[in-house]
C-alpha cells in the first residue's frame, strides 16, 4: 500500500510529497525500512528498491512481517538531476533530525526521521557520487559497531567500513535514528547517475538475507557471493588524494588486491601531452574506491584502499 | 599594506585559483576580516574592498596602529564569483563548510586549511556572512555559542543587535565555529543581500568594522563620530516565527528592521494563476522583524519572517 508522509504545496500548481510503499504478510511484527534518495544523483538505489519489491511481490508466502520501501527521500533532486535539495543550500544528509518549525527540507527530514522511528531495521541506500566508484559496500560509525556490525555481514557485499565519528556527521539519517535506538545501516555501491545491475542483484540478495536472519523472510536465499566480507577497523584505511589538477586516466577496477607503489592511473594534460603525476599506491591492499570522473583538482580523491585485505 | 597570495593551487583548464590578502601593520596578529566564501557573496567582498580602501588611506595618513597586524582577506572563493555560482563550481561543496579544513584532503578541505592556516592566530575575527535561509536580517552581529564567545567584546561593534546561536552538528564545520575553538573572538556581520551592492548598507557596514577598529585601537579617528547602539543580546532560539499556511507568489509588505505589531500584516501570499490573495502573513507579537524572507516565491509551512517580540 502507498503511503505519503509528506505532502505540501510548492508555489505553482504542484504538490511536494515523500512516499513509501508498504507490504505486510504473515503475522511477525517485525519491521524492515529500506530508504534511498537522499542524493539525488544517486540511483543504484531505485533498482533496488524495484527489484526487492518485485521479489517480495512474487514470494509473498515467505515474507512473515513488514517491509517499507522509500525510494525517494529527496523527489525533487532526483527529478531534476540535482545531488542537493532544490533551492536549499544544505546537503539532506546533514539536516536530520530536522526540525517541525524550520525551513520545508528540515521539515521533511523531521517527518522522515519521526516515521522510521521504532523499524526493527533501517537500511539506507546510497551509491557514492558521480565522482567515485565504490565496491558494495557498508559503512557503519565506530560508535555503533557493536550493534550493527553483525547485521551487515548478512548484507552480502564485500566490504564493511567502521569509521571515526564526527560531530558533522550527527546530522546524517543513519545518526539521527541509532542515536534513538532504531537500527540504521548506510550501504554505498556503484557510482552516481548510474546502474549497477550485478550490484544491484546481489545487494536485493543481501537484504533478503538480513530479513532472513530476522525472521522476516522464511528461504535463505541462494547464491550469495559475500558472506566473508572484509572488515576494516581502525585506522586501515589509506587515501590517495590528487597531487596535481588535471585528467585523471585509470584502467584499474576497484575491488582488486593493489601492490604498494603500484600505478593505479596517472594525471594527464590534454594540452600538453605529458603525464604530469603517475598515481601510485600508497600500501597494499584491497582497492574499494576508484575515481570515475576524470575532471580532477589538486586534492580530488582518486582512490581508497583497505590495508589489511 | 602588504598584498599576499595567501593560497594558491592550478586549476585544470582555468587560471591560478588564488586567495589574496592585504597585510596592514606588523607585530601581534591582531584582527583578520574574511568577505567571500560564496560566489554569490558580492556585497561581503564589496565591503572588504571599501574596508582596504580606506585602511589604505588611513596608513598614509599614520592613522593605523603601528604595532598590530590586520588581515583583510576579500575573497576566499574567486573562481565560483567568476562563474556565477554559489559553491565550488566542481563539487558543489560549501568551502564555509570545510573548517578548519585539512591540507591532504579534498580540494575544498585544502582551501579552506589554507585560508585558517593564514588566520587561525588572530585574536580578533570578522566574518562578512550570508545565511543558508535565503533572506534579509537585521544588520546583527552573530555569534555561535561554542563556550567560548565573548558577547562583551561583540558589543564594541556598536551594533543595534547581537545574535546568538547554539550550534547544530552541521554547525562545527562553520568558519566561524573553528576560529572560536582555536581562541580567537569570531563574528558574522550580517548587512542586508548578498548579489547586489546595496550602499547605505555597505557603507554601514564599513562604519561598523571601523568603529570596532577605533573601539580595539587600531584605529586612531577620535574626531569621527559614528552612531552607536547599547547592543541588545537576542538568543536565536527567542524569536518568533510568522509561518504561511499557504504556498505562491510572495509580496512582501514589512522588512527586516521594521517594527510591527501583533496583527499587522507583514506579506500577503498571492495565487499564481488567478491574482487573489490567498493567505495574509500576520505578525504574532509586537516587535522588530530581524530577519525576512526575500524570495519571490515560497513554499508551504514555511517560517517567512522571524520577530524579536518586544
Amino acid at each position: 500500500m502507498i503511503k505519503t508522509i509528506v505532502s505540501t504545496s510548492l508555489p505553482i500548481d504542484e504538490r511536494f510529497t515523500v512516499k513509501k510503499n508498504v507490504t505486510s504478510h504473515g503475522t511477525g511484527k517485525k519491521r524492515i525500512c529500506i530508504v534511498s534518495g537522499t542524493h539525488g544523483d544517486e540511483l543504484e538505489g531505485q533498482f533496488i528498491c524495484f527489484e526487492l519489491q518485485r521479489q517480495i511481490q512474487e514470494n509473498l508466502q515467505l515474507l512473515d512481517g513488514t517491509v517499507e520501501v522509500y525510494p525517494a527521500l529527496n523527489p525533487l533532486g532526483i527529478d531534476s538531476i540535482t545531488r542537493g535539495i532544490p533551492n536549499f543550500d544544505l546537503d539532506m544528509n546533514r539536516i536530520f533530525p530536522g526540525n517541525p518549525e524550520g525551513s520545508m527540507a528540515e521539515q521533511t527530514a523531521y517527518a522522515i526521521v519521526e516515521d522510521l522511528k521504532g523499524a526493527d531495521m533501517v537500511i539506507d541506500i546510497h551509491s557514492s557520487n558521480i565522482f567515485l566508484r565504490e565496491v558494495p559496500q557498508v559503512r557503519i560509525n565506530v560508535s555503533t559497531a557493536d550493534t550493527l556490525v553483525p547485521f551487515a555481514r548478512h548484507l552480502n557485499l564485500e566490504f564493511i567500513w567502521v569509521h571515526e565519528a564526527a560531530t558533522v556527521l550527527e546530522s546524517t539519517l543513519a545518526h539521527s535514528l541509532n542515536s534513538v535506538g532504531t537500527p540504521c545501516l548506510v550501504i554505498e555501491l556503484g557510482v552516481g547517475m548510474r546502474i549497477n545491475h550485478y550490484y544491484g542483484y546481489n545487494t536485493v540478495k543481501g537484504l533478503l538475507n538480513l530479513m532472513y536472519e530476522m525472521g522476516m523472510w522464511k528461504e535463505k536465499p541462494e547464491g550469495l557471493v559475500n558472506e566473508h566480507p572484509i572488515l576494516s577497523q581502525g585506522d586501515e584505511v589509506a587515501f590517495v588524494n590528487a597531487s596535481h589538477s588535471g585528467i585523471f586516466s585509470t584502467e584499474t577496477h576497484n575491488s582488486s588486491i593493489v601492490e604498494e607503489g603500484q600505478e593505479i592511473g596517472q594525471i594527464i594534460s590534454p594540452l600538453t601531452g605529458e603525464v604530469i603525476e603517475h598515481v601510485l599506491a600508497p600500501a597494499r591492499g584491497f582497492l574499494f574506491t576508484i575515481r570515475a570522473y576524470p575532471v580532477c583538482y589538486e586534492g580530488s580523491l582518486l582512490a581508497r584502499i583497505q590495508k589489511k585485505p | 599594506m602588504k598584498r599576499e597570495i595567501l593560497f594558491s593551487m592550478e586549476s585544470p583548464y582555468r587560471d591560478t585559483f588564488r586567495i589574496r590578502g592585504y597585510r596592514f601593520g606588523e607585530g601581534e596578529q591582531t584582527l583578520a576580516i574574511v568577505g567571500a566564501m560564496r560566489g554569490d557573496e558580492i556585497q561581503q567582498q564589496y565591503i572588504c574592498s571599501q574596508l582596504v580602501r580606506e585602511l589604505s588611506d588611513l596608513e598614509n595618513q599614520g592613522k593605523l596602529a603601528l604595532d598590530h597586524q590586520i588581515l583583510i582577506i576579500p575573497s576566499a572563493n574567486p573562481f565560483s564569483m567568476n562563474i556565477g555560482k554559489r559553491f565550488w563550481a566542481m563539487d558543489n561543496t560549501d568551502i564555509n563548510r570545510m573548517f578548519p579544513g585539512y591540507n591532504l584532503g579534498e580540494t575544498t578541505q585544502r582551501i579552506a586549511a589554507g585560508l585558517f592556516e593564514a588566520i587561525k592566530d588572530f585574536k580578533y575575527g570578522i566574518q562578512l556572512a550570508s545565511f543558508y535561509v535565503p533572506g534579509n536580517f537585521i544588520p546583527h552581529i552573530r555569534i555561535q555559542k561554542t563556550g567560548y564567545e565573548d558577547i562583551e567584546t561583540a558589543k564594541l561593534f556598536g551594533m543595534p543587535y547581537v545574535s546568538l546561536r547554539k550550534p547544530k552538528p552541521f554547525d562545527t564545520t562553520l568558519l566561524n565555529y573553528n576560529w572560536q575553538i582555536w581562541e580567537c573572538k569570531a563574528y558574522s556581520l550580517y548587512s542586508g543581500q548578498n548579489d547586489e551592492i546595496s550602499s547605505p548598507e555597505a557603507a554601514s557596514a564599513i562604519k561598523t568594522v571601523l568603529h570596532f577598529m577605533q573601539r580595539l585601537g587600531l584605529v586612531n579617528q577620535p574626531k569621527r563620530p559614528i552612531a552607536d547602539y547599547n547592543s541588545i543580546v537576542v538568543d536565536e532560539e527567542e524569536l518568533v516565527s510568522a509561518v504561511t499556511p499557504t504556498a505562491g507568489i510572495f509580496k512582501r509588505v514589512r522588512n527586516a528592521g521594521d517594527i510591527v505589531q501583533k496583527g499587522d500584516v507583514l506579506a500577503r501570499i498571492i495565487d499564481p494563476y488567478e491574482g487573489h490573495v490567498k493567505s495574509e502573513i500576520i505578525s504574532p507579537v509586537d516587535g522588530v522583524i530581524f530577519f525576512s524572507h526575500n524570495k519571490a516565491l515560497c513554499l508551504q509551512n514555511t517560517p517567512l519572517f522571524k520577530i524579536y517580540a518586544e
